[in-house]
């Protein structure tokens, strides 16, 4: 049997009632994410973008339309239910981090893989190699208040990838960063990609759209492109020299 | 590249192939080394301008080197180029010319003209992250040379996503 889609959504909606007037911020999408697909989501602030990747982790209801994952029908689950989902499946890196601030570092990063039923040593050495990964070993026991906003948004990466989710949904993940700590992050979602992860991903960033397989195109709610990046025509063997020579 | 070999020589006279091999080290990977034919070309035209001077030395048991020196009219046109401020964007984008004119006559679909940029220019910038990646971390020069383009790109998406708002 065929192993079904990550994620697959039905003519999905969402209407905010802005004071009684409604707000269609998702106007009818269907999205398919098959197993190991890395997928970034772009368009305009205001295309429906986190709106869409909130509803697929189930942190936003769905006005109309259908979510699937795994093969389950999740857009009719409730709110325990989804938070039973996403400690099982989902990894979630959010916008503005929601890191849990009396825990120290160590422990934000090792909590979603102890509530998975990891043992304290596989959840300490996850932690450890993901916060080595990305630059942050020396910030262990630091409380998230002492971090810089860059840090944060790195430790809410860790947390998010320290289960090995069945799926990674993350929101402008390099927002935050400066471009030698958005060099770590594209380093560490290359390599979990390699892995076979799971990516669904909102970004401006064209760094971070460039290590997609596939880029959709969100537009006032609706997808208005989504397709494989093409292999470059020019891709001289030794040195991509030509692509940076190519803006001059 | 006649103001990168006038650069060069004013660091220190040279034959060609080690003003082939000082570009390479310099920039790395990041930038396309040239062939060794280009720069005899460049070299005999800079010659023929009086910006350079060559010397032959002789070899032992090989045929005589040409080693190059700048001259002062080659360093006046080096000051030149140093001083000269160095052009900035383009106004004049030929995809943005595509994405006006195509639709006017019906050769093209604005939509699926900035569709299509937009997967090509993230190609590229695939290829940059993977550049990146290739490139020795020590070669600071090569890195920020990577990195100027990959900003450049991300100013060219930004501006396709206005014109996709703004004219769709």
């Amino acid at each position: 049997m065929d192993t079904p889609p990550v994620i697959s959504t039905v003519n999905l909606v969402k209407i905010y009632q802005d004071g009684g007037v409604p707000v269609p911020a998702v106007r009818g999408v269907d999205l398919r994410v098959e197993p190991g697909e890395f997928v970034a989501i772009m368009g305009p602030s205001g295309s429906g973008k986190s709106t869409l990747v909130h509803m697929l982790g189930g942190l936003d209801v769905r006005t109309s339309g259908e979510i699937w994952l795994d093969g389950d029908r999740a857009d009719t689950l409730g709110e325990s239910a989804w938070a039973l989902l996403r400690r099982r499946k989902i990894g979630f890196v959010f916008q503005f981090f929601n890191l849990v601030a009396n825990m120290t570092v160590a422990d934000n990063v090792e909590l979603p893989a102890l509530l998975a039923g990891a043992s304290p040593r596989e959840a300490r050495e996850r932690r450890e190699q993901l916060l080595g990964a990305l630059g942050l070993a020396d910030r262990a026991g630091a409380a998230p208040a002492q971090l810089a906003g860059g840090e944060q948004q790195r430790v809410a990466l860790a947390r998010a990838l320290a289960n090995r989710p069945r799926l990674l949904l993350a929101d402008e993940p390099t927002g935050n960063l400066d471009s030698r700590n958005t060099r770590d992050v594209l380093k560490l979602l290359g390599q979990v990609h390699r892995d076979g992860q799971t990516i669904v991903l909102v970004t401006h960033d064209a760094r971070v759209a460039g290590l997609a397989d596939r880029v959709v195109s969100l537009l006032d709610g609706q997808i208005v492109d989504d397709g494989a990046l093409p292999v470059s025509r020019r891709r001289p063997r030794g040195g991509v020299g030509d692509v940076v020579e190519l803006r001059g | 590249m006649r103001p990168f070999l006038l650069a060069l020589l004013a660091k220190e006279p040279a034959h060609g192939y080690e003003l082939k091999q000082a570009l390479e080290q310099t920039f790395g990977s990041a930038y396309p080394s040239p062939n060794i034919g280009q720069i005899y070309v460049t070299l005999g035209r800079l010659e023929k301008d009086g910006l350079v001077r060559a010397v032959d030395v002789e070899q032992s048991n090989r045929p005589n080197k040409k080693v190059y020196y700048l001259t002062a009219a080659g360093r006046e046109a080096l000051d030149d180029w140093v001083d000269e401020p160095t052009e900035g964007p383009r106004v004049r984008d030929e995809f943005f010319m595509k994405l006006v004119l195509a639709p006017m006559t019906g050769i093209a679909d604005r939509m699926a003209l900035i569709n299509r940029q937009r997967r090509h220019y993230l190609a590229l910038m695939r290829d940059l992250n993977e550049l990146a990646e290739r490139t020795d971390p020590d070669n600071q020069v090569a890195l920020l040379l990577i990195e100027g383009a990959m900003l450049h790109l991300q100013a060219d998406l930004d501006w396709l996503e206005r014109c996709q708002e703004d004219l769709s």
